[in-house]
């Protein structure tokens, strides 16, 4: 049975000078790889397989069959690609991931790329974390002069290099293939699948694309082996990951613990919701993932369970509302966002999140009727499952779930002629006591 | 063309550092930016003369991503973030006091006055440091924790010209600075700030009090205790 928290890709955020090669190497940073080069390729890709690590990105996707993917016939390069666009609205792990120890990561980058033969990487970091992409430039130019990139790494061999590419605002660029377009320098939109990166991606060439935490937990997973990952988390969600609480808790931040944590669990750890407060509603994993409430508390957060509580896990992006919150707001502001990044490819959802925000709007201040929420399910339905991505999709969670669990609050915008909450109330900085 | 020969050499060298040289559109951008203060014709024109491609498919991708402004820029980018969660911290009553304080809307930006640096304020979406909130980005830096009286002394410090510090970074630079850096060009700062944030610790703290680790040897306090090199 494992801790109940289970520090290892935040285990040395609290050292000093954690992000320099001095500090990382002293803690054994870069020894995975010898021991990676000492394994077959295909043997690293098998040993992630084992370990059940599956995308820690938000879909899930079991992380060494992505690998396996990649066909090795193929003449063309391989390459890797970072998803470090962290951009999902409440999502926030891979940032103080890649400030406190972005070696971390690019000790990742070397071993995922030896076990699929990619000899360029690349990471695609959003360009609105300045700080974050200083370290990362610096992680790199220091591996570099260590040897840990560039030609015959450690002697192996292998070659690789790793170029860090500041992305230029654009929520899509999170979705794989309009990411690989933003790196080859076009607007951000989705391609068409298939064919699927891993057959045809960067420059049509085979390309494996995986979120910040899943490659900065294979460096682990060769050092302590398969078997230490898969004893962590719950039967088909296995390891641990970073969960990230904010809103009106006591302690918001990171917690590292074994998938299949609760958020009762985690919530006592953050010492409760602020003080004289209770919670009211809360997304699992990001903006794009359908809201529970109280009755979900127990529910362990892994892929499976929170699925079957009609959500996801996404990206464990907690956050936490409390009753001062109004749930209308809050989705009217999820849904706006959606509209302004919707990247206008495909007619559901360029269309749609207008469609949903006039709508909302409306409701929000207390015009329109109750049949207006009907035309709002309507809308949800002509665009779930109909958009080009998952974008789309991700703009009807909030506002179906939110339907379903607060159909009451939002009559009451029509009852009361507008917004009964006063929103001075739910701020970090309201006077203690203050009440909606 | 108003670019000189270093920015002409520079946006080669960024198109020089991918397998593909169409690849570097989005750093030389962020060059042209920290050159011009602004994406302008003559930058458009000179990305598209370096990648042997149309004006028109650089205008395409420089009109698709929102840190690429058309209207000239401010010494300084204040973005506050009123997304969801941040809003309803507080976001959005900081975002008020500011409009309010620097008398401009969003996207604008303050006058040019002598003996004072200018601020182009800005609302902005998701910035992920929710844990900090409600957040407030000056040139992609962080400032968390806001409350709307200290984003007020953070913007007129800004102006008066006095030193400001990221709350989780270094010394605030100029925002034609900070894209250069993010045209690939950095300015020896990684070392400055801290590793992380109190609320980036909390679990560890927990961990740490309580005994709690993976087990293993990789990435846990077992390798403080020479279980590995």
């Amino acid at each position: 049975m494992a801790d109940t928290l289970t520090p290892v890709l935040t285990d040395n955020w609290d050292v000093e000078r954690s992000w320099t090669l001095a500090s990382y190497e002293e803690r054994g940073g870069y020894a995975a790889l010898d021991t990676a080069f000492a394994m077959a390729p295909d043997d690293v890709i098998n040993a992630v397989k084992e370990s059940g690590l599956r995308g820690r990105g938000g879909a899930g996707f079991p992380t060494g069959m992505k690998w396996g993917f990649i066909p090795q016939d193929n003449p063309k390069p391989k390459y890797l690609v970072v998803n470090a666009d962290e951009s999902e609205p409440g999502t926030c792990k891979d940032t103080p991931l890649m400030l406190a120890s972005p070696h971390t990561l690019v000790e990742g980058v070397i071993i995922s790329s030896y076990a699929i033969r990619a000899n360029t990487a690349f990471i695609y970091v959003r360009g609105e974390i300045l700080h974050v992409i200083r370290r990362l430039q610096r992680a790199v130019q220091e591996a570099y002069l260590a040897g840990h990139l560039g030609k015959n790494i450690h002697g192996s061999g292998f070659d690789l290099d790793l170029i860090v590419h500041a992305g230029a605002g654009a929520y899509i660029c999170g979705e794989e293939t309009a990411l690989l377009e933003g790196l080859e320098g076009r607007r951000g939109q989705p391609r068409l699948r298939p064919p699927f990166p891993a057959v045809a991606g960067l420059y049509a060439s085979p390309t494996v694309i995986n979120n910040v935490e899943s490659i900065a937990s294979v460096p682990s997973i060769i050092a302590n082996g398969a078997a230490w990952f898969a004893g962590m988390g719950t039967e088909k969600s296995n390891g641990y990951g970073i969960f990230s609480l904010s809103g009106h808790v006591t302690r918001p931040g990171q917690y590292e613990a074994p998938l299949g944590i609760t958020l009762r669990e985690l919530i006592d750890l953050a010492g409760g919701m602020r003080e004289g407060h209770e919670l009211k509603f809360w997304t699992p994993g990001g903006s794009s993932t359908p809201l529970l409430t109280p009755e979900h508390l127990d529910v362990p957060l892994d892929f499976e369970s929170v699925g079957a509580a009609g959500s996801m896990l996404g990206t464990r992006a907690l956050q936490l509302f409390d009753e001062t919150t109004c749930v209308v707001r809050a989705v009217l502001r999820w849904t706006e966002f959606y509209k302004h990044e919707s990247c206008g490819k495909c007619t559901p959802c360029r269309e749609g999140t207008w469609w949903l925000t006039q709508t909302l709007a409306k409701l929000e201040k207390g015009e329109g009727s109750e049949s207006d929420l009907d035309l709002l399910l309507d809308q949800c339905d002509n665009i779930l499952g109909r958009s080009f991505c998952a974008l789309g999709d991700g703009a009807t969670s909030p506002i179906s779930s939110s339907i379903q669990h607060f159909r009451d609050e939002y009559l009451a915008h029509l009852s009361h002629g507008g917004c009964p909450f006063d929103p001075a109330a739910s701020t970090a900085f309201a006077p203690a006591g203050a009440t909606a | 063309m108003t670019l000189d020969t270093k920015t002409w050499d520079e946006l080669r060298e960024i198109a020089a550092r991918y397998p593909e040289a169409r690849s570097g559109l989005l750093p030389m951008l962020h060059l042209v930016q920290s050159v011009e203060g602004r994406v302008t014709p003559e930058g458009i024109e000179a990305c598209a003369e370096v990648l042997g491609i149309s004006a028109a498919e650089v205008n395409g991708v420089a009109t698709f991503y929102t840190m690429y402004k058309r209207k000239p820029v401010g010494d300084y980018h204040v973005g506050v973030c009123t997304n969801t969660l941040c809003a309803v911290m507080g976001g959005d009553l900081i975002f008020e006091r500011l409009k309010d304080h620097l008398d401009v809307g969003n996207d604008e930006t303050t006058p040019e006055e002598e003996g004072r640096r200018s601020i182009t304020l800005e609302h902005i979406e998701c910035n992920a440091a929710c844990d900090y909130a409600p957040v407030m980005m000056v040139n992609w830096e962080f400032m968390d924790n806001q409350t709307p009286e200290s984003a007020v002394q953070v913007v007129d410090d800004l102006r008066a010209g006095n030193e400001v510090h990221s709350t989780r970074g270094p010394r605030l630079c100029t925002w034609r600075e900070a894209e250069r850096v993010l045209a690939g060009f950095p300015d020896d700062r990684a070392d400055e700030g801290p590793a992380a944030g109190e609320p980036s610790l909390v679990g560890l703290k927990i961990a740490r009090e309580r005994g709690w680790t993976a087990g293993g040897t990789y990435g846990s306090r077992a390798s403080d205790e020479g279980e590995s090199k």
